[in-house]
């Protein structure tokens, strides 16, 4: 008799997803200078980390990704996102739970250690926060790993162990092939997110959700960079409304002297 | 200790966000020294000698560095920039995909996206696409920062005598490969850097609609942007798309042509010094950071316009 071993091709998916203040709100400096008012403010999903769920969802359902693991690190409330994430379709998650904000090199730190113990394929993560708008932690981790890295990704390939991806620079669109594991952060045009669905909002609410003290996981999460002061940016003056095309140019070339 | 400034370039001349951080570095200190790398450089490395400000300029050449991948540019900055206080890259795609990783092999924090150096240790820069601006504190072994090229001016190209010095290539057998790059052709002056900016959004409706931005910016020897929602409906490249996930611009002229002037939209235009909304609506919020508003059918509004600059003109001369 023949032995028929059967290998299961296993491609683990991991998302790193942030809890933010929404893009709606209209946000308010403290008063003390300290930083940003986030209490009491509608909070969501870091608008690119929803592509990243979404393309992540897609590879499931394609066939390609066998599983797909959202992590959040942060405070205990992080678990909306999480349980937003599996309402889109992710399998399971992970809270990684601080108390402090965390520097994009500690995030990265934090994402590595667990990645260690997940030990997945592909991570995906969003080009930038629009909180703190640092555009890092993707590019760290990458480095951290020795991962191939893919940033601001527009489209995603994958066949075989190969990754097509498509960039977005300043100068237009980048090409590159590269191989797996890789760490890619997907730009807001890689994919239209879906929105969870009532059942799937339901059904989200069994999902396992692991949760982890950021302390046992052994890493330096000491801020490197103290915040001085948080202030409103300067405003604008109003200007005028002109009557029309004529007056427009006159005042340009006139008054404001710019053409 | 020197600073030493990350050189964007495109293997021929260099872009003018190195320029812009050669002016940042020098407000940090007066030894700016600029590192090159890429394929065939020997030219662009002898021009870059005569920069104002530098006093020395580092170049590797090989042909490995031709595309600029991070994964390969790392390893030689981190090797070069233990000996400096400061490594400044400006926040353009290429910086932003870059400094991170030498963040990553330094273990140092970087501060992303300056607009202002207030000391060597303290910086300022906008969080919240703009909306609040944060001064921080580094003081660190070795600084990573990425500056906003718009906020800074860029230096004289000229009237340097910096040395040339020859660094090692490290080859670190990236597993990612370059296949190609779609470079938009244009004449018309660089966005980032640009007198004048002509941009439009959804209002424009179509990409053929665009012709007439394109009509008007040449006009005014304009550079072309566009809102995100123009870019999403295919109107346009992404390279054009100006905000908080886009290019930051501060030109002497923005025209808005057909945006509504969202926040994100506004993050990356309201240091303009001259700020011209064209809106029908007139309750458009670009209307409330316009110096100067038109509350009219862009299509009607826009060839009026080049007709009165062709009056102009005609006057002028
Ligand atoms: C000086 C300083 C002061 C700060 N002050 C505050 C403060 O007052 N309040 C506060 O809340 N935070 C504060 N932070 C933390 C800060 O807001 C960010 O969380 C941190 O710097 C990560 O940067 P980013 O989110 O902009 O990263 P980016 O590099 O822009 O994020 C890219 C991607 O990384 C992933 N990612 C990032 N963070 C997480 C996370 N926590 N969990 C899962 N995935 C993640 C996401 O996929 C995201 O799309 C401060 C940071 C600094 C450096
Ligand atoms: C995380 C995140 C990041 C984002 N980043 C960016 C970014 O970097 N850049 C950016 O631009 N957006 C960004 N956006 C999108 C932003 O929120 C807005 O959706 C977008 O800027 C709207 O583009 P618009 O003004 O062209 O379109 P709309 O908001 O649809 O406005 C079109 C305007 O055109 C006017 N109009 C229509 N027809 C005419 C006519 N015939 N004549 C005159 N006026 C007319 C209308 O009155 C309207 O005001 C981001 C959003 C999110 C969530």
């Amino acid at each position: 008799m023949k032995l028929v071993y059967f290998i299961e091709i296993q491609m683990k998916v991991l998302v790193a997803v942030k809890r933010v203040v929404d893009y709606k709100v209209q946000i308010r400096v403290k008063s003390d200078n300290s930083g940003v008012e986030t209490q009491n403010v509608k909070m969501s999903v870091n608008p690119p980390d929803e592509n990243a769920i979404e393309e992540a969802v897609k590879l499931k359902e394609q066939g390609i990704a066998t599983e797909t693991i959202a992590i959040s690190i942060g405070e205990d409330k992080c678990q909306d996102v999480l349980r937003t994430s599996m309402a889109m379709g992710i399998d399971r998650s992970i809270l990684v739970k601080s108390q402090n904000s965390l520097e994009p090199l500690a995030v990265a730190k934090t994402l590595k250690k667990i990645i260690e113990k997940e030990k997945p394929d592909l991570v995906l993560m969003g080009k930038q926060a629009i909180d703190d708008d640092s555009n890092q932690t993707g590019q760290i981790l990458s480095a951290l790993l020795n991962w191939p890295q893919g940033c601001f990704i527009s489209s995603l390939k994958i066949e075989d162990k190969k990754v097509l991806i498509s960039r977005e620079v300043d100068e237009g669109i980048e090409k590159l092939e590269t191989s797996l594991p890789a760490v890619l952060t997907c730009d807001l045009r890689l994919n239209t997110p879906r929105f969870a669905s009532l059942p799937n909002i339901m059904k989200a609410k069994k999902k396992p959700l692991e949760a982890i003290e950021i302390e046992t996981l052994d890493i330096d999460i000491e801020p490197k960079i103290k915040t001085l002061k948080v202030i409103d940016p300067p405003t604008r003056k109003a200007g005028v409304m002109v009557k029309d095309v004529k007056e427009l140019v006159q005042k340009l070339k006139n008054e404001a002297k710019v053409i | 200790m020197a600073v030493l400034v990350i050189a964007e370039h495109d293997n021929q001349v260099l872009k003018t966000s190195t320029l812009n951080t050669i002016t940042a570095a020098q407000k940090i200190n007066n030894e700016v020294h600029l590192i090159i790398l890429g394929k065939d450089i020997q030219t662009l490395s002898d021009t870059s000698k005569s920069i104002h400000l530098i006093s020395k300029v580092l170049k590797c050449d090989n042909e490995k560095l031709e595309n600029f991948l991070p994964e390969i540019l790392a390893p030689i900055i981190v090797k070069t920039a233990l000996s400096y206080s400061h490594v400044i890259a400006p926040a353009s795609t290429f910086g932003k995909n870059l400094l991170p990783r030498i963040s990553a092999l330094l273990d140092t924090t970087q501060v992303s996206d300056i607009i202002g150096i207030e000391n060597e240790n303290t910086f300022i820069r906008p969080i919240y696409a703009g909306n609040a601006i944060s001064h921080v504190q580094t003081n660190q072994e070795i600084n990573l920062l990425t500056i906003r090229p718009s906020s800074f001016e860029k230096c004289e190209n000229s009237g340097g005598e910096a040395t040339l010095e020859e660094i090692p290539f490290i080859d670190s057998e990236a597993k990612t490969h370059f296949v190609s790059k779609e470079v938009s052709k244009s004449d018309r002056p660089e966005l980032g850097s640009a007198r004048i900016v002509v941009s439009g959004g959804r209002g424009l409706e179509n990409s053929d609609n665009f012709k007439l931005l394109y009509d008007l910016a040449d006009k005014l020897n304009a550079a072309v942007g566009a809102s995100r929602a123009a870019v999403d409906s295919g109107y346009i490249g992404n390279e054009y798309q100006v905000g908080q996930t886009g290019k930051m611009v501060a030109p002497e002229l923005y025209i808005a042509v057909g945006i509504s002037g969202a926040i994100q939209h506004l993050a990356g235009m309201k240091e303009s010094k001259v700020i011209v909304a064209i809106n029908k609506d007139l309750e458009a919020p670009i209307f409330n950071v316009a110096d100067y508003g038109l509350s009219s059918d862009l299509f009607q509004a826009i060839p009026e316009i080049i007709k009165e600059l062709d009056l102009l003109n005609q006057i002028d001369s």
